[in-house]
């Protein structure tokens, strides 16, 4: 558990170090995401090893953003008199866009044959 | 004995009492969110959220005073986001198998959100600083405060609208790709993610570990994909 930890927080650090030094417009957790990715594929040991851990803080990813949310609630006059717009524009285009991206997906994996198993 | 005022003004002010209140509201969430059959609409982060919210404002707590104890959870966001690399290496031949339906779905993805969000805001009249700010609103929320601002826009309003727009895409997803007869696990989470980041991820967990693994690929590939885009696509309305 502790190593499991140390070595998550590790891969965030040298994300955050690696995304500020190059001045990438990636987050450092991303960064320190894609490269957990490659050191589990490349070590299946080092996946089991952080698999409980991992397991465990991502069996609650929704309570997560509750602190966020909570910030949502009192600094919704920012919206202003924008309002009515900003709230359509959010729907709308977030059911366009859930929409397009998971048919263009199922067009392109029918076309190309890459249909799940 | 010591008088309730004074017991109430000794935990506000430390981190415990609303730390706490975080996890016991979250609690109450999940409970309604399976007592509602792992309904959309009784998504536990809004509960938990309305509840804390008119928990606050009923005892006149400010954010800041909150956020001393909600941090510890806040913290965790970025663990968490580098633990989506377990889902990922779990699928890794899945990933490889679906490289271009993966790449057609982003980029459609997430030109379609900015897009269609511009065009309606402005639509209502929103002015540069507002459409700056409401551009990258489909990207995680450190990214899109990153490049809102880059570009002129308020880093408090990208903030709200990119949690109402993960909210947004948590609630509607199942009914909307329901609606739409998708039942491939990839699609559905993949289309989540990229439009709606950490919070429609932590929805298509929920649903199926497929879902949540192409989702957290979708919200990477997006803050990617929106931080080169959206000062370009931005450039097209501000004409």
């Amino acid at each position: 558990m502790l190593q499991a930890l140390t070595l998550i927080l590790s891969t965030q650090l040298l994300g955050e170090v690696t995304a500020r030094a190059l001045g990438l417009p990636v987050p450092g957790p991303v960064l320190g995401m894609v490269a957990l990715t490659i050191g589990f594929a490349l070590s299946p040991r080092l996946c089991e090893a952080v698999r409980p851990v991992a397991q465990g803080i991502l069996g609650h990813l929704s309570l997560l953003f509750v602190p966020a949310g909570v910030g949502v609630i009192g600094n919704l006059q920012v919206l202003q008199g924008m309002g009515l717009g900003l709230t359509l524009a959010i729907l709308i285009s977030t059911v366009l866009a859930i929409a397009a991206g998971a048919v263009s997906f199922a067009v392109v994996a029918r076309w190309t044959g890459a249909a799940d198993d | 004995m010591t008088d309730v005022a004074q017991i109430w003004s000794y935990l506000s002010q430390g981190p415990l009492l609303w730390l706490t209140a975080t996890l016991a509201a979250y609690a109450v969430g999940d409970a309604c969110f399976r007592l509602a059959r792992r309904a959309p609409v009784a998504n536990p982060v809004l509960i938990a959220v309305v509840l804390l919210g008119t928990l606050l404002w009923l005892t006149g707590t400010p954010y800041a005073t909150y956020f001393e104890g909600a941090q510890f959870v806040h913290f965790l966001l970025g663990p968490a986001t580098v633990c989506l690399a377990l889902p990922l290496a779990d699928n890794l031949p899945r990933l490889r198998r679906a490289f271009l339906p993966v790449i057609a779905a982003l980029v459609v993805g997430s030109v379609t959100a900015m897009v269609s969000a511009l065009t309606i805001a402005r639509l209502f009249g929103a002015d540069a600083a507002l459409l700056a700010s409401l551009a990258p609103k489909s990207a995680t929320a450190p990214v899109a405060i990153g490049i809102a601002e880059g570009m002129g826009g308020q880093p408090t309003l990208t903030a709200v609208l990119v949690i109402l727009t993960g909210i947004t895409g948590a609630v509607l997803a199942t009914p909307l790709l329901n609606l739409l007869g998708l039942t491939d696990w990839r699609a559905r989470g993949f289309a989540v993610g990229v439009a709606s980041h950490g919070i429609g991820t932590a929805r298509a967990f929920q649903v199926h570990p497929v879902a949540g693994a192409f989702a957290g690929l979708g919200m990477a590939l997006n803050a990617v994909l929106t931080a080169l885009l959206a000062p370009f696509v931005l450039g097209l309305f501000l004409r």
